[in-house]
């Protein structure tokens, strides 16, 4: 290999990027992994080789006939039962950067276990591309991703109206889809409820129309194409981190009592004065936090103890403030006891910490949720045992109504009601998209059971329109 | 009452302008993962072989236990094929930092006769007997590699804690869905996690940290002289174990490695790049992969590496 290859010369002015993390969810042969593949392709994030292998297998399996064409499809299937079976199994990671962004793609199978897949790829996503054939428009089961996506609050959803060169680029084909879409998202308050937006796009994924670049063959569509959107949405956090009040849950207890790091000391740390160091580590979940900032400890069991931020380390650099997603360490003017597990929180930001939690479960496990069932519930860093009291109904996906249900089913949406062996922070997941989340775990193998969503408790003040 | 209006606007005007850069994120990310496995697992390793993924994991490391030290010690599994300057880097890495070092040997393995030699003399698929059975004596209960999902296809479908069972094996079809930033490490007696915190790193993200943070590598990372032949389209180094054959010509050429594993398997490219910033520089610009360009074990098949992780690989 050699170096002559052309180099954009604005490399380095380029720098930083941001990262921006979005996932792709669809139904059976709608073209997904082909649209995948079309955004690798065409912002030339398949190298040489791997085309190539790509295009071998394609051509052993005749795909293209004589046109001698590629299956782009095969760029993401990584598993060789995905492969021979021409379907995807997984959720599948892939990267790829423009100059404005790196991306993060979280590509979710549409057919098995659609929902514990989509659940997966969007609970970390900024943006959801949700894929419909136009020759088919909307089907039972968009309305099922959509409404996943309105459960958990993705930020962004798109919807890609594909093969449209499949209805001869019909302008009336696409206007009765888009129009279909927002009438669901009106339903589902998707949209329109502040918290997030919905964008109808007509693509070709086969053949690239509106994917990287916007098409000459959809004259009548004016919008952008699909990648122009990704690189320009804002990123979950730069909507919500700063709005949102500090939240972090402590992770561990930094506390080297003289057993320092050979190479600090060999650098110059001076190791008298970090022999009483302490401080709290974890990842910042939601909201700023600067030095001198007054903070609740919570602990389950005790009142909020409230104290004042004295410093916020990380490795070597002190740091007058740090924000969601930052890994840091903070040190407090007084000495509690504080342990992982523990929340340290903007001081009169949070409720009280309750053990009876309402929420809504993804489940997704083959396993299915019976009342009186023993679970585990992971919260922030916390893990507590706790006891399923009563199963409040099964969302029907399709009517977005709540049905009568006394056990929850793999990819079922339910509502349930858990007793918990020590009370928890929990906030409302409608405004907190990190602390309103938790896992449920199956104590006998450890297995993640649901994904849960604390909600208010029914009969408090909900808006009727976050029913779902 | 303006005053203290004008202060709130400029601090939401400072939190916007402090949007961290995708290496922070990335860097933030791995730190909460690493973090999260040293609280919550009894007896953690980090692979370290002194490639730069593992390098890499060994300074994010530092960085989330600073000033303390690193909690745990570090695992290299020797196929005995290894780069010379490879385990000297290694051994000092390791003098650095105070690390303790467990090595699990590939020629031992073969000198008791529990291993046997391959016909085509690469030993990296031998490591995976020598790391289960480093696991189990030491009784690691989690164990981070420096493994991204840009690789490869099959580690592009793994999670970032991957359970594995009593023999190693990876259940791909049977994964525990990754929600949110709550991972679920829980295991029972005999299984363990295998941990990737730098999974969603590109190879250019583990340059351009690498050359932001100053990070020490080997130096067969960096354009330099060696004495090459060709086999398989690649440049294989001279050395004890790696010997050309009949008709392949040993010419002395300026290269550098872009992936570090055992010498029977692992390919130089041709490169002027002689510092880090060159190499940023380079990779950016290639038009193939890591392992398409430098690695023989991953050519076996189309899902090499699927297969080997099944087997316990890491």
């Amino acid at each position: 290999m050699t170096t002559e290859a052309v180099l954009p010369a604005d490399l380095e002015t380029a720098l930083p990027t941001t990262l921006f993390r979005f996932a792709t969810a669809g139904s059976v042969d709608d073209g997904k992994s082909t649209l995948v593949g079309r955004l690798l392709h065409d912002s030339k994030a398949i190298l040489a080789d791997q085309l190539d292998a790509v295009a071998r297998t394609s051509a052993d399996r005749g795909f293209g006939g004589e046109k001698g064409g590629i299956d782009l499809a095969l760029l993401t299937d990584g598993l060789r039962a995905e492969r021979e079976q021409g379907i995807t199994i997984d959720v599948a990671y892939r990267y790829f950067a423009t100059d404005q962004r790196s991306f993060i793609l979280a590509d979710c199978p549409g057919h098995v276990q659609y929902t514990k897949n989509t659940v997966t790829g969007a609970s970390t996503a900024d943006a959801v591309v949700v894929l419909i054939d136009a020759r088919k428009g909307v089907l039972e089961q968009t309305r099922r991703h959509l409404s996943v996506l309105q459960l958990l609050r993705v930020a962004h959803v798109i919807v890609a109206v594909n093969k449209i060169d499949l209805v001869d680029f019909s302008e009336p084909v696409f206007r009765g889809i888009e129009a279909d879409v927002q009438q669901v998202g009106r339903e589902l308050g998707l949209g329109s409820d502040g918290i997030s937006d919905l964008l109808v796009i007509p693509v070709s994924a086969l053949d690239g129309d509106n994917v990287v670049e916007r098409s000459a063959r959809t004259p009548w569509y004016t919008g952008p194409a699909l990648l122009e959107v990704l690189e320009t949405l804002p990123a979950a956090d730069e909507l919500e981190s700063h709005l949102e009040s500090f939240r972090f849950p402590v992770q561990l207890v930094v506390r080297p009592q003289g057993a320092l790091a050979p190479d600090a000391v060999a650098a110059g740390l001076d190791a008298e004065a970090y022999r009483d160091y302490r401080a709290y580590a974890g990842q910042i979940t939601e909201g700023s936090v600067k030095v001198g900032d007054q903070v609740s400890v919570l602990t389950p069991g005790q009142s909020p103890r409230t104290t004042t931020v004295v410093g916020i380390d990380f490795a070597g650099a002190s740091m007058e403030e740090a924000a969601a997603p930052q890994s840091v360490a903070i040190r407090l003017a007084d000495e509690f006891d504080v342990a992982r597990g523990d929340t340290i929180a903007a001081a009169g930001t949070v409720r009280e910490a309750s053990a009876d939690l309402y929420a809504a479960l993804c489940w997704l496990s083959p396993k299915p949720l019976r009342e009186g069932a023993k679970v585990l519930v992971k919260h922030g860093t916390r893990t507590v045992q706790a006891m399923v009291r009563s199963v409040a109904g099964k969302l029907d996906l399709a009517t977005f109504k709540l049905e009568g249900a006394s056990s929850l089913e793999l990819n079922d949406i339910g509502h349930a009601q858990l007793r918990l062996a020590a009370p928890l922070p929990l906030e409302n997941y409608l405004h907190h998209r990190r602390t309103g989340a938790f896992l449920v775990i199956d104590p006998l193998d450890g297995n993640t059971l649901a994904a849960g969503l604390v909600k208010d408790h029914p009969g408090d003040h909900e808006d009727e329109r976050y029913s779902i | 009452m303006s005053t203290s209006l004008t202060e709130e606007t400029q601090v939401t005007e400072s939190a916007i302008s402090t949007r961290l850069s995708s290496l922070d994120t990335l860097e933030s990310e791995a730190i909460h993962i690493i973090r999260e496995v040293v609280a919550e697992f009894e007896k953690p390793a980090l692979l370290f072989s002194g490639g730069k993924d593992s390098v890499v994991m060994l300074h994010l490391a530092t960085k989330a236990f600073w000033p303390g030290k690193v909690p745990f010690p570090v695992l290299h599994v020797d196929t005995g094929h290894n780069f010379p300057e490879v385990i000297d880097f290694r051994d000092r890495t390791v003098e650095r930092l105070g690390l303790k070092l467990v090595v699990g040997s590939v020629q031992e393995f073969i000198d008791r006769g529990e291993l046997a030699e391959r016909a085509d003399g690469t030993r990296n698929p031998l490591q995976t007997v020598p790391l289960l059975d480093a696991i189990q004596s030491n009784k690691f209960d989690a164990v981070f590699g420096g493994g991204r999902r840009d690789e490869d296809k099959a580690r592009a479908k793994e999670r970032i804690l991957s359970l594995r069972d009593e023999f190693g094996q990876w259940d791909p079809r049977n994964q525990r869905p990754e929600l949110w930033n709550l991972y679920n490490g829980r295991h029972t007696v005999g299984q363990h996690v295998r941990a990737f915190p730098i999974s969603n790193w590109t190879e250019l993200d583990i340059w351009r940290y690498i050359e932001r943070e100053n990070i020490e590598l080997p130096g067969l990372y960096y354009a330099h002289e060696r004495e090459v032949f060709a086999r398989d389209g690649m440049w294989r180094a001279v050395g004890e174990v790696s010997q050309p054959r009949e008709g392949e010509d040993v010419i002395t050429k300026t290269v550098r490695y872009r992936t570090v594993g055992d010498m029977s398997c692992t390919g130089a490219v041709e490169s002027n790049a002689y510092t880090v910033s060159d190499v940023v520089v380079e990779v950016a610009a290639s038009t193939l992969t890591e392992r398409g360009a430098t690695r023989a074990d991953d050519r076996i098949s189309e899902a090499a590496m699927e297969d080997r992780k099944k087997d316990g690989y890491f």
